[in-house]
């Protein structure tokens, strides 16, 4: 009984239908613990793998010089910035927008460096539902190639104060 | 000469189970009950005017208050009411199955307290608008250090609770007042307990610091140094309640049933699995998280190769097959199923644990294992599919089967019976169903990208216009509905609990009223007192029902797993 | 009155508090520590 104390001895390996579905879930669990590592090599979609450390100030004034250097327009005053294909990219979260919209190409590599501001962020690439964290002074790299065309709103997922629900941006991609 | 016995401590003989209750224990057993109650009320509240907040078509709320909710109802639900309640099982476990005082009352008051003001002050400070951070508290945001302060003081008292329960254990097995092993569901509640301590050293780890820092003494925290130790807090308290709920189904299944374990060996071998692994995954709040590497990511979030989800799996194996062996014993051997319809469903502690362990297994368990691979994260951190995840689980399981034990604890321990029995029937299947509604709902939006903590779905009057597909909209409606379902359920559960609590009839010197025939009552309380008695032996029944429904549960679980899989191979590439 | 012979493994099972300090030692080392440690040696950014 389960609220009773069992005396002696009472070791025994499972039997029967027990150990049939001891191995099937062990066998199961086998198979999910192969998945990831073999997603982590074979497979194209896996978590950002690049982190570097830097202060908030310093990846502001980068993301200022990215727009500088890449500004083809822009949208709602909010500058259009095209990065090099194969290229680095800056994001940066503050509140309460992502700044700058992006411009990239179709099946083109960026390395896009994402980071904060001020407080913690969440990156949410919809409607394709793309999610990463964003932290002041972690610089997390994505390596990304966007295999769809149109225009994809950013939208923040971490609340961050009072406007959380006004933080969006753009990422417009071309043919 | 000086006699050095131990104290005799005062005790009843519970009528039903023939166990001693320790009087000084049941009371604390009582007031953490009731504690656990009323802040699962407080939290209840705030999940009512949240669910009828992101049901776009109403938004109850404004900004300020939706976020304010959100914040109340996390520390309520996730922290207070639970932890609360694992106090009592905590204080029932040791004392009464253990037949032993506990080790020190001194200890019990002190602990008492400290978690009662700390509760007080951290929903004060919230209510009061001055910790609008979250339960997650995540630095840079910063709240009012009484924020941090109460729960502080909950954590220590819920420690000291627990270093009472390990003395009361040491001097159980030093007095002998019991012969053999613990019984199981004492073991799981040590599971759960160890699992506790792991979990508040993180919370003190994690919000020391930071009290510090919202007092002007010491620097910030890291970031992502805080995300690591308060999802040491968070998450591994999540695992206390995933080794307290399972006790919870043993408990019931042998209280309703008469079921006992079919191999002591297998259970507590899947509560050990929980004790060595369980806590790793707490990594997969940190998957698409800066600064820690895939191989960290991937063997933590993994329970080390699914060796905990294994034990999860294995339970929800041995507590239906110890059910369906108990009813076939009673002679209900028809075809695969007839147990399973025969089952005591009209007894609201059995079907709230029979509904925990499904909507713990099929829909918590399924997608908490999917979603927690660090790839699949992509498509699914904070959004909510997140919390249709862990609605699931933490109410759909745990919460439930904390319900249905409260069926048995208002009877055993308060001595008291229920009024309205009918309503408290169909009690369990209005939270549950409502619990499940508003978990798909949850989910499905979340699908669409439709983000969790946050106020207006759609980003109205943001500078770059966004929104979502209109159906996402018609799952937000869902989940509103299904919360409203929840939130009238939750309602009747306290009522009838506090009718029967504060005004019921006394049970004193009688046997607990029985919610099945009087002849059926008696098959299962043969099974009991057989069941001691038995212990040891072997006796072979065959479990096919349980069989059938736990190859429906691999074979949904390969499904849902593959088709993430599949929806992940859509979208960009990323690295 | 014979000893009946406990099994190692039983042994193991019952002994609650080698499970407390396992049940401590392994995730604080393998969540906790391992993740302390990669956080706190994140190389500096250049950001070319």
């Amino acid at each position: 009984m389960s609220i009773f104390h069992p005396k002696g001895n009472w070791y025994r390996p499972p039997t029967g239908s027990e150990r049939l579905w001891v191995g099937l879930a062990l066998a199961w669990c086998l198979v999910m613990s192969i998945t990831m590592p073999w997603w982590h090599f074979q497979g194209k979609q896996n978590a950002p793998q690049t982190t570097y450390e830097v202060e908030p100030e310093a990846f502001i004034q980068r993301v200022h010089q990215f727009v500088e250097t890449n500004q083809v327009g822009e949208m709602n005053n909010v500058p259009i910035v095209e990065p090099e294909p194969g290229g680095d990219a800056y994001l940066l979260g503050q509140m309460w927008r992502w700044y700058p919209v992006l411009k990239l190409k179709k099946d083109q590599t960026y390395r896009i460096h994402v980071s904060s501001a001020d407080l913690q962020h969440g990156l949410s690439i919809i409607p394709i539902n793309m999610n990463i964290h964003v932290l002041p002074g972690y610089d997390y790299v994505m390596e990304i190639t966007p295999t769809t065309s149109g225009e994809f709103s950013l939208i923040c997922n971490e609340f961050c104060g009072i406007g959380h629900h006004l933080m969006t941006g753009k990422i417009i991609v071309e043919e | 000469m000086s006699t050095d016995t131990v104290k005799a401590a005062a005790y009843r003989v519970c009528e039903t189970t023939g166990l001693s209750i320790f009087l000084k224990a049941q009371f604390f057993v009582k007031i953490n009950a009731v504690l656990a109650v009323i802040f699962l009320l407080v939290g209840g509240i705030a999940a009512l005017l949240l669910a009828l907040t992101r049901w776009s078509n109403v938004m109850l709320l404004n900004d300020i208050w939706y976020y304010r909710m959100v914040t109340l109802h996390g520390v309520n639900m996730l922290v207070f009411w639970i932890i609360f309640f694992e106090m009592a099982i905590l204080y029932f476990a040791s004392t009464t199955l253990l037949n032993t005082k506990m080790f020190s009352k001194k200890l019990a008051h002190t602990s008492l307290a400290l978690m009662f003001v700390g509760a007080v002050v951290t929903n004060y400070i919230i209510l009061k608008g001055q910790a609008d951070v979250m339960l997650t508290s995540y630095p840079p945001l910063e709240a009012h250090p009484l924020f941090y302060l109460g729960i502080i003081l909950f954590a220590v008292g819920a420690l000291i609770v627990a270093f009472n329960f390990f003395a009361t254990l040491y001097i159980a097995k030093k007095n002998k007042t019991y012969e053999g092993s613990m019984p199981l569901v004492t073991f799981g509640a040590a599971t759960a307990a160890i699992i506790a301590v792991v979990a508040l050293l993180h919370g003190a780890a994690a919000l020391v610091p930071t009290f510090l820092w919202s007092m002007g003494w010491m620097e910030m925290m890291d970031p992502g140094a805080y995300r690591l130790l308060w999802w040491g807090l968070g998450h591994h308290s999540q695992q206390i309640n995933v080794a307290a709920m399972v006790s919870v189904w043993y408990f019931v299944a042998t209280m309703s049933t008469g079921a006992k374990p079919l191999n002591e060996t297998v259970c507590r071998g899947a509560f050990i699995l929980y004790i060595l692994f369980i806590n790793l995954a707490a990594a997969h709040h940190l998957l698409v998280d800066p600064g820690l590497s895939s191989e960290w990511k991937i063997w933590n979030t993994s329970y080390a190769m699914y060796l905990a989800v294994l034990a999860s799996m294995i339970h929800g194996y041995t507590v239906p097959a110890s059910m369906e062996v108990a009813m076939r014993r009673k002679g209900y051997n028809k075809g695969i199923f007839g147990w399973f319809a025969k089952l005591p469903w009209k007894d609201p502690g059995f079907s709230a644990v029979a509904l925990s362990a499904i909507i713990f297994g099929f829909i918590g368990g399924i997608t908490g294992v999917t979603l927690g691979t660090e790839q699949i994260n992509i498509m699914a951190h904070n959004t909510l599919r997140i919390p249709g995840h862990f609605h699931a689980t933490v109410v759909g399981g745990t919460t439930l089967a904390f319900m249905g034990l409260a069926y048995y604890l208002v009877p055993l321990i308060f001595q008291k019976d229920f009024y309205m029995k009918k309503l408290a029937r169909i009690q369990p299947w209005l939270f549950g169903g409502g619990i499940v509604i508003m978990s798909l709902g949850m989910s499905f939006a979340g699908t669409y990208g439709v983000p969790r903590r946050t106020y207006d779905s759609d980003f109205g009057g943001a500078v770059l216009e966004t929104g979502f597909d209109p159906v996402a909209h018609i799952f937000l409606g869902v989940l509103g509905i299904g919360g409203v379902i929840a939130f009238i359920g939750l309602l009747l559960f306290l009522v009838l609990i506090v009718a029967a609590v504060f005004f019921g009839p006394s049970l004193k010197g009688q046997k607990m009223p029985t919610w099945q025939t009087d002849k059926e009552q008696k098959m299962t309380d043969e099974l009991i007192s057989k069941g001691y008695e038995e212990e040891g032996k072997d006796y072979h029944v065959k479990t096919p029902g349980t069989i059938v429904l736990v190859l429906i549960f691999l074979l949904s679980f390969a499904i849902y797993y593959f088709a993430n899989w599949a929806a992940l191979a859509d979208l960009w590439h990323i690295r | 009155m014979e000893e009946e012979k406990i099994h190692p493994i039983q042994k193991f099972m019952d002994n609650i508090w080698l499970l407390l300090a396992l049940g401590l030692a392994i995730p604080i080392l393998s969540y906790t520590l391992w993740g302390l440690i990669e956080l706190l040696t994140i190389e500096q950014g250049t950001l070319p």
